[in-house]
C-alpha cells in the first residue's frame, strides 16, 4: 500500500493522539524501560553478590561465557523444543474447541465456561497438582503406570509431562482467540462454498483458514512469547532437574540461587533478544497478510 | 437444465414460525420463475430450501423427479447468487469464479476456458486479477454471476441479486440478466421484493404472503386477473385504486357513481351472492382517461375536482380526493401494512394516469372515462376475486 499524502487535520489528529499517549507511555518507560536498562547496564558487568568488590566493567565477557555455556544451549534447546511442541499442540486443540464453542447452538455460555476452566487456575497450583498425580505410589495418573516409574525423573517423561501441563492450561486462551477469528467470518461465504460443491472440511481449509489467519497468527505469537519464558510449571514439577531448565529457570538459578548479577542479567538480556525477534518475525508475516490487502 | 417440483412443500423453524407452508409449484426445464413478496414472506426461505440450505420440515422437493429434501448443497448442482454476492475476500477476481471449478477437480486447461468465456459474457475480463474489494457494486454482481454460471448448473438461484445497486445500475442489470437466462437456457428462480423487476424479468411470477402462494402466473396473468386484493395491490405502478361499492342489479353503487356491470363481470358474478352485497372495486390507474380522449361508447364517465397533478413527461398522473366508505378501511389496512402501500391502500384518493396531452390542472373539475369492463370486483371480508375463477 503507497504512502498517502496526509492532510493537515489528519497531522493535527495525530499529534493530538501522541500527547494523549504521552502520559502512559512516561509510566511505561519508568516501570519497564528502567528495568530493562539496568539489566542491559548488568550484562556488561561483573557483578557477583558473593564477591561484590570484584564489580568491574567487562564489556561482552559474559555474553561470550553464556553463549559458550553448554547449559544455555541445553536451556534454550529445552525452551524451544516445549515452545514449538507445546504451541502447535495448542493450535490443533484450540482450532477444534473453538470451532465446537462456534457451532454450539445449545447451552452456548455453559460450554465456554467449561472450556475455559483450565485457564482460570492459577499455573502453579495447576502444576502443583500434575505434580501429585505423578508421582509414584500416591498420584492417580503414575498409578496407571508401572510401579517402578517415576516418570517425572526422566527426562524424555518429564519434558512431556511439562507440555501436556502447558498445553492443558493455555489451550482455552489459543481457543479463545481462534473463536474470535471465526466468528468475524461471514456465514454467508460457506453457505456459498457449499453451494459451489466444497464438502465441510474443503470450506474450512479453502474459506475459514485463510480469513481467521491474522487470528491465527496473533494467538500463536502470543502464545510462543509466553511459552518461550516457561517458568512455574518447570519450576514446580522438575525444578530444572534432568536437564529440563528452560531459560527462565536458568537464569533464575544464576541469578536468585547464584547471585551472579552479571550473568543473571546477561541471559535476561538475550531472552528479551529472542523474545523480539519473534515477536518481530510475527509483525512482518502479520502486516502482509490481513485479507484484502494488497500483498 | 431441469424441472424442479416443490411438492406441499413447508418450513417450520425450530420458535415454531411456519415461514412456507404447502407450496406446491413446478418450475419448468428453461423456465425463468420469480418469487415476488413484501419482505418477511418466506422468499429466501423458499430459495434455501431448493438449494439445501434450509431442511425442509415437510414436504418433497423433486430435482428432474428425483427427491432430492436429503441431499446436502454439494450435492445438488445448484448455483446460488446472493444478495450480499458473497464473494471470498481473500480471492481473486479469477480465484472466485475458478472455485467451485476447482473444487469438481477438473483438468487446468479445461477452466481456464470456461473462466475466459464467463469473463467475456460478463465483461470482466480487465478485472480477473483484482480482489472483490477493489471493485464496485455492479462489477461484484457480475463476478457473483460468473461464479454461478461457470459451472453449468442445473439451476440458477438468485435471491434479490440487485437489491444492492442503484437505480440505473439495476435497470441495466436487469436486461443482461434476462439475456443471460435466454442464451442459457437454465432454470432459473429469482427473489425480489420489487414487483417491476418481477413484472420485467419472469416468465411466471409466484406472489407470495406471509408463507403462503397467493397467485402463480404470468405477468400478463396477474396484472389482467389478480386472484385476490393482495395481488392487485401489489402487482402494479402505481397501485390499483379500490374503492367500497354496492351491487345494486345492473350496477356498482361507489363513490364515484354508479359503475355498470359488464357482461364479463356479470357471468362471473352470478354464482356469488345477491343484489346488495358489498364489494371492493378495483380500478387501474391506468384505465382512467381523461374524456376528451375517449370516444368509446361503453365508457363511464364521471366528473370529478382534480386535487394535484403530477407530470411524468409519458403521461400525467391525477389524484382526487373521493369519499370513501369507513366500514372497508380495516382489511385494507391490514393488507396496505403488508405489502408496504400504506399511502394508496384505503386511502382517500383516486390515481388516475391521464393522457399527457391532457390540459387538466390542480384544482380543475374534470369528466373522467374508463371502460367498466377493466374494474375487478373483491370479497371485501376476505379479498378474493369475485370475477376470476380457475
Ligand atoms: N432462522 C430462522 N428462525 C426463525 N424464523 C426465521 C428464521 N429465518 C427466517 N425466519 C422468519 O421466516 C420468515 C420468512 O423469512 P424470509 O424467507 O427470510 O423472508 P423474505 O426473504 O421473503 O424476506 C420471516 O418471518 C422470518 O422472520
Ligand atoms: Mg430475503
Amino acid at each position: 500500500m503507497s504512502a498517502r499524502p496526509i492532510s493537515d487535520g489528519k497531522a493535527a489528529e495525530r499529534r493530538l493522539g501522541w500527547w494523549l499517549c504521552a502520559p502512559a507511555a512516561l509510566v511505561m518507560l519508568i516501570v519497564a524501560g528502567w528495568p530493562i536498562l539496568y539489566s542491559v547496564l548488568l550484562s556488561f558487568q561483573r557483578f557477583d553478590l558473593r564477591f561484590p568488590d570484584d564489580k568491574a566493567w567487562i564489556g561482552f565477557d559474559n555474553y561470550q561465557a553464556v553463549l559458550s555455556s553448554e547449559y544455555w544451549w541445553n536451556a534454550f534447546g529445552v525452551t524451544t523444543f516445549i515452545m514449538i511442541v507445546s504451541v502447535a499442540i495448542e493450535l490443533v486443540l484450540g482450532m477444534i474447541l473453538a470451532i465446537i464453542m462456534h457451532r454450539t447452538l445449545v447451552g452456548r455460555g455453559l460450554v465456554r465456561t467449561v472450556v475455559l476452566i483450565p485457564y482460570g487456575i492459577v499455573t502453579v497450583v495447576a502444576a502443583y497438582g500434575w505434580r501429585y498425580a505423578w508421582t509414584p505410589g500416591t498420584g492417580w495418573l503414575a498409578n496407571l503406570l508401572d510401579e517402578s516409574t517415576a516418570p517425572l525423573t526422566e527426562r524424555p517423561s518429564a519434558i512431556a509431562i511439562i507440555i501436556l501441563a502447558e498445553v492443558w492450561k493455555t489451550t482455552p486462551f489459543m481457543a479463545l482467540l481462534l473463536l474470535a477469528g471465526l466468528t468475524v467470518v461471514p456465514e454467508e461465504l460457506l453457505r456459498a462454498a457449499s453451494i459451489d460443491g466444497a464438502s465441510k472440511w474443503q470450506s474450512f481449509v479453502r474459506i475459514t483458514l485463510p480469513l481467521i489467519r491474522p487470528a491465527i497468527l496473533v494467538a500463536l505469537l502470543f502464545r510462543m512469547l509466553d511459552a518461550f519464558r516457561i517458568y512455574d510449571n518447570i519450576y514446580v514439577l522438575t525444578n530444572g532437574g534432568q536437564d529440563t531448565s528452560s531459560v527462565s529457570i536458568l537464569t533464575y538459578h544464576n541469578l536468585i540461587g547464584g547471585l551472579n548479577l552479571g550473568i543473571g542479567s546477561t541471559m535476561s538480556v538475550l531472552i528479551f533478544l529472542t523474545v523480539a525477534l519473534i515477536a518481530f518475525i510475527f509483525i512482518k508475516v502479520l502486516g502482509t497478510s490481513t485479507p484484502g490487502s494488497d500483498k | 437444465m431441469a424441472e424442479i417440483v416443490l411438492d406441499k412443500v413447508t418450513k417450520r423453524f425450530r420458535d415454531g414460525t411456519e415461514a412456507v407452508q404447502e407450496i406446491d409449484l413446478t418450475i419448468a426445464d428453461k423456465e425463468f420463475l420469480i418469487l415476488v413478496g413484501p419482505s418477511g414472506c418466506g422468499k429466501s426461505t423458499t430459495l434455501n430450501m431448493i438449494a439445501g440450505l434450509e431442511d425442509i420440515s415437510d414436504g418433497e422437493l423433486r430435482i428432474d423427479g428425483d427427491r432430492v429434501n436429503e441431499r446436502s448443497p454439494q450435492d445438488r448442482n445448484i448455483a446460488m447468487v446472493f444478495q450480499s454476492y458473497a464473494l471470498y475476500p481473500h480471492m481473486t477476481v479469477r480465484e472466485n469464479m475458478e472455485f467451485p471449478l476447482t473444487i469438481a477437480k477438473l483438468d487446468k486447461a479445461t477452466i481456464k476456458q470456461k473462466i475466459d468465456e464467463a469473463a467475456e459474457i460478463l465483461e470482466l475480463g480487465p478485472y480477473l486479477d483484482r480482489k472483490p474489494s477493489d471493485l464496485s457494486g455492479g462489477q461484484r454482481q457480475r463476478v457473483a454471476m460468473g461464479r454461478a454460471i461457470v459451472r453449468k448448473p442445473k439451476a440458477f438461484l438468485m435471491d434479490e441479486p440487485l437489491s444492492n445497486l442503484d437505480a440505473k445500475l439495476r435497470a441495466q442489470m436487469r436486461t443482461s440478466i434476462s439475456r443471460l437466462q435466454k442464451s442459457l437456457g437454465t432454470t432459473t428462480v429469482y427473489v425480489t421484493h420489487d414487483q417491476t423487476e418481477a413484472m420485467t424479468l419472469g416468465d411466471r411470477i409466484v406472489v407470495m404472503r406471509a408463507g403462503i402462494v397467493q397467485q402463480i402466473g404470468t405477468p400478463q396473468d396477474l396484472y389482467e386477473r389478480p386472484a385476490n386484493l393482495f395481488v392487485a395491490g401489489f402487482i402494479g405502478s402505481p397501485t390499483m385504486n379500490f374503492l367500497p361499492g354496492e351491487l345494486v342489479n345492473s350496477s356498482i353503487a361507489t363513490a364515484i357513481g354508479e359503475i355498470p356491470i359488464s357482461d364479463r363481470l356479470r357471468s362471473g358474478l352470478s354464482e356469488h351472492g345477491p343484489t346488495g352485497r358489498d364489494v371492493i372495486v378495483g380500478i387501474r390507474p391506468e384505465a382512467f382517461e381523461d374524456s376528451r380522449f375517449v370516444d368509446d361508447q361503453t365508457a363511464f364517465t364521471f366528473p370529478h375536482d382534480i386535487d394535484i397533478v403530477e407530470s411524468l413527461g409519458s403521461a400525467k398522473l391525477a389524484y382526487l380526493d373521493v369519499d370513501i366508505d369507513a366500514r372497508a378501511h380495516e382489511h385494507f389496512a391490514e393488507i396496505a401494512q403488508e405489502s408496504g402501500a400504506e399511502d394508496v391502500f384505503g386511502s382517500q384518493q383516486i390515481v388516475a394516469q391521464l393522457d399527457a396531452r391532457s390540459p387538466v390542472r390542480e384544482g380543475d373539475s374534470m369528466e373522467i372515462s374508463f371502460r367498466p369492463d377493466d374494474i375487478q370486483l373483491f370479497d371485501p371480508t376476505d379479498g378474493t376475486n369475485l370475477t376470476e375463477h380457475d
